[in-house]
């Protein structure tokens, strides 16, 4: 071991960023805990007790897995990569900022959580309107959404003063991408904060009498959908700049890196209607409309999947590996840091063709509200994302801390990553079969007065439900591994980060436009939702009062 | 900006697959007319539901030779097919149904397992589908949108004869 080494983040940004981890991974196990006893209640193998209700677990499931875990890991990551690329440390402004965004996340999220637990609010992480949740519900929604902005905030400022002080050189790659990322997030959260703020706490508190459901349900999704984006591009974070140099390869392409998150940030937002293609109110040629604009996602999809195989190809074959398949042979796979994210890439070929399934227009009919599409996002964020967020734990955490991943953690962490998918493949294929069977999602234990059709489910609900201990097995463990890495010998860890391998100039400037990206952005959301938003807000068009349903 | 060439060709092929499939489900659904429910067919104050046609006389009423309608009122936690003397909807195997369901109350969900009907029902919006039943059986219908304590009871049938 190397003595007096040099900390690769300072301990202040350190501190900001194992803050927003360390809550990750707790909401990580206890929405874990949720979800373990959802999939057993589902299976018909046990009942819950005190008065516990299965959708009351459902909403904390979703809540803590799809916003909290994923969003604190996405700021602890995206804050850690731009204090180590952009200046070697957070501006005191962009801590503050960071800070700040923690706190009201925090806040707001623990008020949501005790509401949830209260039993006044289990409307499930997509809060359909008209069921109606306590206010506070919607308060602390508002603050988590609020919080991340200043996150965000804190970003783009660190960003423009690394532009500022650095005139006329490209911006690092992570540093870009990490904009992209938070760029994507507030023009998004756009859509569900005027849901909150302007329609459901003035409803919730009694100064409205109705909502307008079709209105409300439209805004969720225009911020649903690029939801999925945000957790998905930092994953391509890591795919795209930390996993080249994990290998000892290089990035195979700088430019087409940003290429690709641009179209990203483009076709992500103006998409939401290919979620409501079941429901009236919307007509069939604004729904086409957004089909095709979902689709256009394809092709920077497309753009990554070449770019990491080549950087694989490449690196394989200046290492001498020979044939067509030999560079597979050359990868590391015995390193978790590499292993995990890498079957987190597998995993995303099944469940992007899946996705494609769900956005096809009237064919969504089939698995529409199946547990299919509860299979689909099981793949996509809790086995891509989530690898991949494991993968980078295993370094992430030693680098704050200024410790060194022990043999002993990266072979526990390989078996985590089996273990996983083994859970995984029990519990989203049952999913996805028993969906295309007609099996509907968020629904409890239920043989339908012993209709033949649900009955012949059952057999796919109790695989699911092996699957799920399997995976809080490997959840456990995956804790158990986060507090290994917090008491992990001393010593140096580079924050891997991977280089390109064509000089800067290949890169063309007019990838950091953000004017010209910003507006094109903003154009295509007009086209694709005006005239319908206009329709929804209608002289015909009738509100909806709350009800307390469960 | 380079482009390797190999990657011009694998871009190529996958954004022309991507055009033939969005023209073939583009076709489908204008020209063939399998088109997802849609529009507002009509606009309903969903605390009146009950008072307003078609949803006043709720049930399965003929309207051509092996044609039906079916009027559906959805409620937290069940569905109103028919009067009290004949609430169960039956039909002739081969038969069209049009459903016309609303909800009185929240969100809720129509599918029938097994079809390819499946829709959300909107309060303030009315939802349409129309499937033949060319099968003889017990057709299920459920609620697949969580909309309460009881979501997972929330069902009735059709029954195929």
């Amino acid at each position: 071991m190397k003595q007096g080494f040099i900390r690769q983040l300072d301990p202040k940004d350190g501190a900001l960023v194992m803050a927003h981890i360390l809550f990750a991974f707790f909401a990580l196990l206890l929405g874990g805990i949720a979800g373990m006893l959802q999939s057993v209640v589902r299976g018909g193998m046990y009942t819950l007790p005190g008065g516990i209700g299965y959708y009351q677990l459902l909403t904390a499931h979703g809540i803590l897995m799809a916003i909290v875990f994923t969003t604190y890991f996405i700021i602890g990551f995206l804050y850690s990569g731009i204090a180590r690329t952009m200046g070697g440390a957070l501006l005191p402004m962009t801590r503050r900022l960071g800070w700040a965004g923690f706190a009201l996340m925090t806040g707001g999220g623990l008020v949501v959580l005790a509401m949830i637990l209260l039993d006044k609010a289990s409307v499930l992480y997509t809060f359909y309107a008209p069921m109606k949740a306590a206010p506070q519900f919607y308060f602390g929604l508002a603050f988590v959404v609020i919080g991340s902005w200043l996150s965000g905030f804190g970003i783009f400022y660190q960003y423009r003063d690394w532009r500022k002080t650095h005139r006329g050189k490209l911006s690092p790659l992570f540093g870009f991408m990490a904009v992209v990322t938070m760029l994507l997030w507030q023009i998004a959260t756009i859509g569900v904060a005027i849901e909150v703020i302007v329609q459901l706490i003035p409803w919730s508190v009694g100064w409205t009498e109705t909502v307008n459901v079709m209105l409300s349900r439209t805004l969720f999704w225009y911020f649903g959908h690029p939801l999925v984006y945000f957790w998905l591009l930092p994953t391509y974070i890591c795919w795209y700049v930390i996993i080249p140099e994990i290998i000892g390869g290089k990035i195979y392409s700088d430019a087409l890196a940003r290429l690709s998150f641009i179209l990203l940030l483009l076709f992500s937002i103006p998409v939401g209607f290919h979620h409501q293609l079941m429901e009236p109110g919307v007509s069939p040629l604004w729904k086409y409309i957004q089909v095709v604009l979902t689709f256009m996602v394809v092709i920077p999809s497309l753009m990554t999947a070449f770019s990491l195989f080549a950087t694989f190809e490449q690196n394989g074959r200046l290492k001498g590996a020979k044939g067509l398949f030999g560079w597979l042979k050359v990868l590391p796979w015995k390193d978790v840091r590499f292993f995990a994210p890498f079957m987190g890439m597998l995993a995303f070929i099944p469940a992007g063709a899946g996705g494609i399934v769900n956005a096809s227009n009237q064919m969504n009919a089939v698995v529409h509200n199946t547990l299919w599409v509860t299979g689909h996002f099981h793949l996509t964020v809790a086995t891509s994302v989530a690898l991949t967020f494991f993968g980078i734990t295993y370094w992430l955490i030693p680098v704050i801390t200024g410790r060194v991943l022990t043999k002993r953690v990266n072979k526990l962490g390989i078996i985590q990553t089996v273990l996983w998918l083994v859970g995984m493949l029990f519990m989203s294929g049952s999913m996805h079969t028993v969906g295309l069977l007609g099996s509907p999602r968020r629904t409890a234990y239920t043989t339908y007065q012993d209709h033949t059709d649900a009955i012949l489910w059952m057999p796919y609900h109790v695989a699911m439900a092996i699957g799920g201990i399997i995976l809080f097995v490997a959840l456990v463990l995956m804790i158990i591994n986060v507090v290994a890495l917090l008491r992990a010998p001393k010593g140096e860890t580079l924050y891997p980060l991977g280089k390109s391998s064509a000089p800067e100039e290949a890169t063309p400037r007019f990838l950091e436009r953000w004017g010209v990206w910003i507006s094109l952005v903003v154009l295509l959301i007009l086209f694709a939702y005006t005239i319908p938003v206009m329709d929804m807000l209608g002289p015909d068009t009738y509100g909806a009062p709350g009800y307390k349903t469960w | 900006m380079h482009i390797h060439r190999l990657e011009k060709v694998w871009l190529a092929i996958g954004i022309a697959m991507l055009f033939v499939f969005l023209g073939v489900i583009g076709i489908s659904a204008f020209a063939l007319g399998t088109q997802p429910p849609s529009e507002h067919h009509h606009m309903i104050d969903p605390t009146k539901v009950k008072e307003i046609a078609p949803f006043d006389q709720p049930g399965i009423h003929q309207v051509g030779r092996k044609e039906y309608e079916a009027v559906i009122i959805s409620f937290a936690f069940g569905y109103t097919t028919g009067p009290k003397e004949q609430p169960v909807m039956k039909v002739p195997a081969g038969s069209t149904v049009h459903f016309t369901v609303t909800s009185t109350d929240v969100v809720h969900g129509f599918e029938i397992p097994g079809t390819n009907v499946n829709m959300m029902l909107v309060p303030g919006e009315v939802s349409q589908v129309t499937h033949t039943f060319k099968e003889k059986g017990e057709y299920l219908i459920l609620c697949n949108e969580y909309c309460g304590i009881a979501h997972e009871a929330m069902m009735t049938k059709i029954i195929v004869e």
